[in-house]
């Protein structure tokens, strides 16, 4: 029975995984950027809700609502501005702008900030829990999964079902096409950062009312939704769901057997995928 | 007509005359150097080694790993298991660091070389916290927290008694002369290597791969010995900087030696901010880093924090470093390894 109920903690650990991940797979998906500096920016869109909270007193899931478009304008601006001028063929200049980024916003946020831990409170919300038969889960982690499942529908409906979807998927497809059809890769680009960055806002909404945060956590951050996206499959969102469940169910069964294995479980896991399935179970993009 | 592609512009490159420079003088230099002076120049000599071997992968093999403190971790753990453990010699104990690297360098590369692009990086970088999360388990030689090594193998270190003697200093000073020593040894091997290397046949295969996988391969070039080839080469060369920069700290702990700051995103600001793909551009750029430490280290964080945008500006506005700035004004060369076509009755230079 605990192994159930330790089944079940993974499952909803993912969920948050899969939201670290949204963003990271959308932006993946359409120009073939990884940000170095995801998992820092999710820690940024963490402290602006908490300061968001702290100067007004309103409830942090507003004040996410009110970071959201904040976010949105920080992730196009930089794609806008930055990114766009060294994506390319040659892959080094966008990573390295991302990873020079990262140092620059963790330190940015050290200063800022300071290194102490911080936390989103939500009051009751925080202790709460709902029993489903034989095993108890916190209404906290069960309403970031189900955020979780409805970011990806989100993004799914936004990509397939939407004029603007269609313009990504073209994109994604064949950037000079595109161009020739009449699409400005370029504005679609900051588009599709813009709305990762509001998945970011999501994410950093649970993981501030969940667990303790600081400027130094975001690398670790990144490299769960890395995995969570490599072990779902390049361009595929749902895939990115389940790579989340896989990692969160690993870490959890790992932390069971051992508190020291769980960062590790979840690692080895990933690692195993990829000897498995070195493009992911449900790939979608081509590269 | 014939056409030959060629490469040798000086018989004797300049930068290989001052390299040579370079070692006589660094053998002299304890006899008037501080030990602070010996300390600072130990640390510049490291990064160096390291800058230019993530130069070698990334620059010149287009492999961008943000997983190289995996091989400074692995070394310098490998170097005090051998002390510690079986009561090597420090010294000698440094190989086992580089043995270390390379047999991690093997699992890595076979999980790396399975992802594209920019996916590559992180997939280096989770290997490397594999091998953080796993050296954090054992016990022997500190667990979490981390260790020293007994002040019984530091103090007979072979050859320090008689630097010592030599220069008339102290045990202490006579270990940092000797590391000096190592890593200035180590510098020069490194940079004239990697320069043989991208002179002769190989050199040409990775850049042929870097610039195009495919085509490369259409030509005749097997791209995957190429990249493992230089892959294990410089994982294990890092490992071996990392056990020699843990002889000299002497103290060891998982999260130090495994930092993702340190041993990559420092060199990976060298290279960049020195100009990627040129064999001068981490000497450049090591000289600017270490004046912006020395200046600013007490800055902390917004130093850090200058750092990468100073990262970010370059490759925005000269994507080839300061190196490529000067070269391009001046166009001196120190290490040629550029191929020009030279066809007969036309000479170019």
């Amino acid at each position: 029975m605990i192994w159930l109920d330790t089944i079940v903690q993974g499952l909803l650990l993912g969920g948050l995984y899969a939201l670290f991940a949204a963003g990271l797979s959308l932006v993946f998906g359409i120009m073939r950027l990884v940000n170095l500096a995801h998992g820092d920016l999710i820690i940024v869109a963490a402290f602006t809700i908490l300061t968001i909270t702290e100067m007004s007193g309103l409830n942090p899931f507003l004040a996410a609502l009110i970071a959201a478009p904040f976010m949105f304008a920080a992730g196009w601006a930089l794609q806008r501005f930055v990114l766009n001028r060294v994506l390319g063929t040659d892959i080094l200049p966008p990573l390295l702008v991302t990873f020079g980024l990262s140092v620059a916003l963790q330190n940015g946020m050290l200063e800022v900030f300071s290194a102490d831990s911080q936390r989103i409170r939500i009051g009751a919300l925080e202790s709460a829990s709902i029993s489903l038969g034989s095993v108890t889960v916190g209404t906290l982690p069960l309403l970031t999964f189900g955020s979780a499942v409805l970011v990806i529908f989100g993004l799914n409906q936004i990509f397939y079902k939407t004029a603007l979807g269609r313009a990504f998927r073209a994109t994604s497809d064949d950037v000079v096409m595109a161009s020739l059809v009449g699409i400005n890769p370029k504005s679609m680009f900051a588009i599709a950062s813009g709305i990762a960055m509001v998945t970011v806002t999501i994410a950093a909404l649970y993981l501030g009312m969940r667990s303790n945060f600081d400027p130094s956590i975001g690398p670790a951050r990144l490299i769960y939704a890395f995995e969570a996206v490599i072990i779902g499959g390049v361009g595929s969102l749902w895939g990115t769901l389940v790579g989340g469940a896989i990692i969160g169910v690993a870490q959890t069964m790992g932390a069971q057997i051992n508190p020291e294995w769980q960062i590790l479980a979840g690692h080895l896991a990933f690692l195993a995928v990829l000897i498995v399935r070195p493009r992911g179970l449900f790939p979608r993009a081509v590269d | 007509m014939q056409i030959s592609p060629h490469s040798r512009r000086y018989r004797m490159p300049l930068g290989s005359l001052a390299l040579l420079g370079l070692f006589v003088i660094g053998l002299i230099l304890p006899a008037f150097a501080s030990r602070s002076v010996i300390q600072d120049l130990f640390f510049i000599l490291t990064m160096l080694t390291l800058a230019q071997l993530w130069n070698l992968i990334a620059g010149f093999g287009g492999m961008v790993s943000v997983g190289q403190q995996a091989f400074v971790g692995i070394g310098a753990y490998a170097m005090f298991a051998g002390v510690i453990l079986w009561g090597w010699d420090p010294v000698p104990a440094i190989l086992l660091g580089g043995l270390a690297a390379f047999v991690l360098a093997i699992p890595m590369a076979f999980f790396a070389f399975r992802l594209q692009g920019a996916y590559f990086a992180i997939g280096t970088w989770v290997i490397a916290e594999v091998a953080r999360l796993l050296l954090a388990q054992w016990k022997t030689l500190g667990g979490g927290t981390g260790t020293s090594l007994p002040r019984e193998a530091t103090a007979d270190i072979v050859g320090v008694q008689s630097i010592a003697d030599l220069f008339g200093l102290r045990d202490a000073a006579a270990r940092d002369v000797l590391a000096f020593w190592l890593a200035l040894a180590l510098a020069l091997g490194t940079i004239a290597a990697i320069h043989a290397l991208l002179r002769s046949r190989t050199g040409l295969a990775l850049a042929a791969v870097r610039d195009n996988d495919n085509a490369a391969r259409s030509v005749g070039v097997d791209a995957r010995r190429v990249k493992w080839a230089v892959f294990l080469t410089a994982a294990t060369m890092t490992g071996i900087v990392g056990a020699l920069i843990y002889v000299q700290t002497a103290r060891i702990s998982p999260d130090a030696a495994f930092s993702v700051t340190n041993w990559t995103a420092y060199v990976i600001f060298i290279v960049v901010i020195g100009g990627i793909g040129r064999l001068e551009g981490p000497i450049v750029g090591v000289m600017v880093f270490w004046g912006l430490q020395t200046a600013f280290a007490d800055y902390g964080s917004w130093y850090l924090l200058a750092l990468g945008l100073i990262a970010i500006v370059v490759m925005l506005f000269a994507p080839r470093g300061l190196w490529g700035v000067i070269s391009h004004h001046s166009g001196l060369t120190l290490f040629p390894v550029q191929r020009r076509l030279l066809i007969e009755g036309h000479p170019h230079d």
